[in-house]
């Protein structure tokens, strides 16, 4: 069983500018102890799915379905859903320094969480869980550090705190919101290994939201590809770096110069991401997509089944199985394609 | 964090320096036969003003007499008051009690209802409660002290004594340690003044404050560790708000005996605004210099201790 269902997940903002659609219809679901990987650029929608998850998003119109565990999320009750929030849930975030109170001692704010759910718990009690916890994820002399505010610390250990506090209550689920986009990249490696270690030890389920396809080849077990606050792609993490099927998730592995085909030059995804207020009809992608087609103009594609059995899911026009999607590629490597919604898709039908 | 402390009390001290400066050469200027006669008061006769002539030591040279002056300060003493023939201090003395159970009351009751408008404005922003909180402090912001004060008295005081219920006093003063709660009830009229004209401004302040700080990032984290909603908004997004308020707070704190000249005045309450006023009309110098010396130290002692208290708000200043 999953420990997380998302089923259907819209997101929109009322604004002076018109209705933004931040989230359309995402379906996903995670199981206990796994990692799923949501890989999408700036603006995508990552954030507000994932706080949307915990009933963080604010003045916004929610549609759709977020069952955790058995409970449904958007009907629990506003203390259920408090109760819930930093115990089973927890949440980290981009930028360490903001997210942590400045005005706080670091140890004051992990006990006030811990002490937030387990009331029973005396002070002293959990301080001295504190204290572990920084230690745990791999703070130098925690006994110390725990009465240091948070502009004391470097934005590599100011992380391990926001991790040492979501962490306190032993969550069932972490979510992670691009928690190494503000750190370098040594430090990067250091914070992803301190949670893979946690994942390891105590089987948290882990959603890792980032545009980093390196930190998806690290963690994830499943990724999903979001653009335009809709998911791509979906499939296992060997699948999106060697079998994908979608342009988008193309284009993104081939603007990676680790990851792009070396006898290529690395080759950025042209034009720019499209306005969440007015969407492009058919796919979202098409202004950019090399492969476009009529169809892609007029039709939204769904998301399919592709390459027959595994889980792999791509939202794409492109034919679905791997003889077809090859051939599009070659023909438009070669310069020959035509746009054509004939199945094999060359200048030359045969 | 201790160097700052210095730095800023030593800048204190000289802006002191320089007030005295600018006293001396305002008050002190032109012959010394006609500032005897001028700081020793209109009515004054020629054995006062005598009197006052060698009292200031006139006959001396110019810097003599300003070292005197600050000699004398430094002493606790302000001068001495012709036209009622007492050291300006025991004037002063009497006086100041009044402004300051004035202003300390007023400040604590507008700080309060300034900050709990805002807040709650905050939290509920655009809502019926919150346009009507901004519409009462533009009310008051803009309604002059006089007015308000004498709105105040013609309702709560004479409509009330007239309807048979006297429960305010016109006017007058009583000391707090003669009977605390008469002294509370002669004041309550003049805090609500000062406070609601006050409190307006800090309505606003704090909540602009606020709404910046609710769309911080660590106010989300504080969500999102699964407290309530109301320690997020007072434990949380208050705490960081305040900072702002508390500095505007420091400020309006020093320069309330402005306010509390109207105050004072409508309300009979014998205090330094008061007694200033009355010494402008009998043109009695010494008082009023003695007013602007205390004014200009309460002024920068207020900013001194704004400073401190930034610091005990906010760790990176203290820690750096
Ligand atoms: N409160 C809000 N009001 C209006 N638009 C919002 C709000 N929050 C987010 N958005 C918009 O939703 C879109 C998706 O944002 P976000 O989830 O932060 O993207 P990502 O995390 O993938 O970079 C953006 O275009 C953003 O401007
Ligand atoms: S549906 Fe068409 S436009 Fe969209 S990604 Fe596939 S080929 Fe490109
Ligand atoms: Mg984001």
């Amino acid at each position: 069983m999953s420990l997380l269902d998302v089923e259907d997940l819209s997101v929109s903002f009322h604004t002076p500018d018109g209705i933004v659609k931040a989230v359309r219809n995402v379906s996903f679901s995670l199981k206990e102890g796994t990692t799923v990987g949501i890989v999408g650029e700036s603006g995508s929608g990552k954030s507000v799915m994932s706080q949307t998850i915990m009933g963080l998003t604010r003045g916004a119109q929610v549609s759709g379905k977020v069952v955790f565990d058995g409970r449904d999320m958007f009907t629990l009750k506003r203390d259920a859903l408090q109760a819930l929030r930093g115990s089973e849930i927890a949440m980290i975030f981009q930028d360490p320094l903001s997210s942590l109170h400045p005005y706080y001692r670091v140890g004051w704010q992990i006990v006030e969480a811990i002490r937030a759910h387990d009331k029973g718990l005396s002070k002293a009690k959990a301080h001295e869980r504190a204290v572990e916890l920084l230690g745990l994820v791999g703070i130098p002399q925690p006994q110390r550090r725990i009465d240091d505010f948070p502009h004391q610390f470097s934005g590599g250990m100011r992380q391990r705190v926001m991790i040492a506090m979501a962490i306190s209550l032993n969550p069932k689920l972490l979510i992670a919101d691009e928690p190494t986009t503000a750190l370098d990249v040594t430090v990067q490696a250091q914070v992803l290994d301190v949670l893979k270690r946690i994942q390891r030890e105590f089987g948290t389920a882990i959603m890792m939201i980032t545009h980093d396809l390196g930190v998806i080849a690290d963690m994830a077990d499943d990724v999903i590809v979001m653009y335009a606050g809709t998911a791509m792609e979906k499939s296992g993490q060997h699948d999106m770096f060697y079998e994908h099927h979608h342009p988008y998730t193309e284009g993104l592995l081939e603007s990676l110069p680790a990851y792009g085909d070396l006898r290529e030059r690395l080759r950025p995804i042209t034009g720019q991401p499209p306005s969440l207020i007015n969407l492009p009809t058919g796919c979202p992608y098409h202004p950019r997509c090399p492969y476009v087609m009529d169809v892609c103009r007029t039709k939204v594609p769904p998301l399919r089944q592709v390459f027959g059995e595994g889980p792999h899911q791509s939202a794409c026009w492109l034919p679905t199985d791997k003889e077809g999607r090859a051939a599009a590629r070659a023909a438009v490597a070669a310069g020959t394609y035509s746009g054509a919604t004939d199945a094999r898709l060359t200048g030359d039908r045969t | 964090m201790l160097r700052f402390l210095v730095r800023r009390i030593a800048q204190g001290i000289l802006v002191l320096v320089l007030v005295t400066i600018a006293v001396y050469a305002l008050f002190f200027a032109g012959s010394p036969r006609d500032i005897a006669r001028r700081i020793a008061g209109r009515q004054a006769t020629p054995e006062v003003v005598d009197r006052a002539y060698h009292r200031l030591g006139l006959d001396q040279p110019f810097y003599a007499q300003y070292r005197h002056f600050v000699w004398r300060l430094l002493h606790g003493d302000l001068g001495f008051d012709f036209y009622n023939g007492q050291p300006v201090t025991t004037v002063l003395k009497q006086a100041a009690p009044v402004t300051l159970s004035l202003a300390v009351g007023a400040a604590i009751l507008w700080f309060i209802l300034g900050v709990s408008t805002g807040v709650y404005s905050s939290v509920r922003p655009r809502s019926f409660i919150d346009r009507a909180f901004t519409a009462s402090a533009l009310f008051f912001y803009s309604i002059p002290v006089f007015v308000l004060g004498l709105t105040l008295i013609y309702f709560l005081f004479f409509r009330l004594t007239k309807a048979g219920h006297r429960w305010f006093p016109a006017s007058g003063y009583v000391g707090l340690t003669t009977s605390v709660s008469q002294w509370a009830l002669h004041l309550i009229l003049p805090w609500l003044t000062l406070a609601l004209i006050s409190a307006a401004a800090y309505t606003r302040l704090s909540r602009s404050s606020m709404l910046e700080v609710l769309g911080e990032d660590y106010v989300r984290t504080a969500r999102a560790k699964g407290l309530s909603e109301k320690r997020v908004i007072l434990r949380h997004a208050l705490r960081s708000a305040l900072t702002p308020v508390v500095t505007q707070f420091g400020i309006d704190a020093a320069s309330v005996i402005g306010g509390a000249i109207l105050t004072e005045t409508v309300f009979g309450l014998p205090g330094l605004g008061w007694e200033s006023v009355h010494a402008i009309g009998n043109q009695n110098l010494p008082i009023i210099i003695g007013v602007v010396l205390i004014s200009a130290t309460a002024i920068v002692v207020a900013n001194i201790l704004v400073d401190m208290l930034y610091a005990v708000l906010d760790p990176r200043v203290r820690l750096s």
